[in-house]
């Protein structure tokens, strides 16, 4: 079952993500970004598909539609950071970035796993994400280096999203077994490089770290914030007013 | 067809066109992974490009499409993805296609499909689809797209 628990949570995060970059589409500040937003959200709802395709396979009984739309927010195992809503544009680049940094780490370790399927599905996320990366990235230097305005608003968003952070290293039983088993993240391990990625960027775009705080936590047992039952049922609300539906 | 000629449907999916880029066929594009004959079948092993390409779905419906129109219907399609698809696959024929349509192949370089300059500026790295990005030409200031390496 850990496995199952494990690659679900990989699913929940891109699909979460996803679809709360899917908003961006047609509001975005330019055309350019407007595309850029949503071919980054169409990359993610892609991966999502495929760690889902996984885990109804291993499941043996719910399909992909069923983990996606049928389940409440206490069943969804996504970092609390992917469901926060979009804010101002540099709210969206802010998450963006924090969580591009955290997949492209992470996926660069579990395309080394030792399960076939999850070795596969990271290394074909994993060239997605590097742009995911390079594009975040390149907005936190425009923005921070910009005006002062911006550098305002942009340092804004860095300190009220940091608390979301400390969820991408935490480890709880299952994901200390998948790790200790070669199928898996131990996610402690990148976080120097994670440090490293995010110190780097925010020197360049003349942001100041945030200090650790509070640190949210609960996503791993299904606890979330409020955001993400509204972004449920927006998501969720044609296959439950309309089971069944064939598109 | 049931002769389990593998070559006669490499040349029949030759003849299916990329939904976005018509100009190249899904063998060209490097999606069409392999194809066996099995227990009088033929199985073809197909990956897709972006993880959430929308042309994966529309693709598998035209080669289904240009198989049963060609007397085929003992084939199944296999969505596969591993190795990753990547760029390296295009053959250098297939860029001078692309370069010829007016979008710049995969390359280190951007070149200008139209002048052929190779002083460009990009301008996203996300274009019309997925696989490509955005950019202009400095020389004759021409927008115009690339095929990202991936």
């Amino acid at each position: 079952m850990s496995l199952l628990d494990y690659t679900l949570r990989i699913a929940d995060s891109s699909l979460i993500s996803a679809q709360r970059l899917s908003e961006w589409c047609s509001k975005g500040p330019t055309l350019e970004e407007d595309i850029a937003i949503s071919n980054i959200s169409l990359d993610l709802f892609g991966q999502a598909n495929g760690f889902l395709e996984y885990v109804s396979e291993l499941d043996g009984n719910k399909t992909v539609d069923d983990f996606a739309f049928k389940r409440n927010e206490r069943e969804f195992f996504n970092f609390k950071i992917t469901e926060q809503p979009n804010g101002h544009f540099g709210d969206t680049i802010v998450k963006l970035f924090l969580t591009s940094a955290f997949n492209f780490l992470f996926y660069t370790k579990l395309s080394g796993s030792k399960n076939e399927k999850l070795s596969a599905l990271a290394a074909k996320s994993l060239k997605e994400v590097k742009y995911h990366l390079k594009h975040s990235r390149s907005w936190m230097v425009r923005l921070g280096d910009g005006t002062e305005e911006s550098n305002k608003k942009i340092q804004e968003s860095l300190n009220s999203l940091w608390q979301f952070t400390g969820e991408f290293f935490e480890m709880d039983k299952v994901d200390t077994e998948i790790s200790k088993s070669g199928l898996g993240v131990n996610n402690l391990s990148i976080k120097e490089d994670w440090n490293k990625i995010i110190n780097t960027t925010l020197s360049e775009s003349k942001l100041i770290r945030p200090k650790d705080g509070y640190m949210q936590t609960g996503s791993k047992r299904g606890i979330h914030t409020e955001h993400l039952g509204h972004l449920l049922s927006e998501m969720q609300y044609l296959p439950r007013a309309y089971p069944d539906a064939k598109w | 067809m049931l002769n389990g000629n593998t070559d006669k449907i490499w040349e029949l999916l030759n003849t299916v066109p990329d939904p976005e880029i018509p100009v190249i066929s899904v063998v060209e594009l490097g999606v069409i992974r392999n194809i066996e004959f099995i227990n009088d079948s033929y199985l073809i092993s197909i990956t897709p490009t972006y993880s959430g390409c929308p042309a994966v779905k529309t693709f598998q419906d035209d080669i289904k499409t240009c198989l049963t129109n060609n007397g085929v219907d003992n084939f199944e399609l296999k969505l596969i993805y591993s190795p990753a698809w990547t760029t390296d696959w295009m053959t250098e024929k297939t860029k001078e296609k692309l370069l010829k349509y007016g979008i710049s192949p995969p390359s280190k370089t951007v070149i200008c499909p139209q002048c052929k300059s190779t002083s460009t500026t990009t301008i996203s790295d996300f274009g019309s689809t997925a696989c490509k990005s955005f950019h202009s030409c400095n020389d004759c200031l021409e927008p115009f797209e690339h095929f990202k390496c991936i």
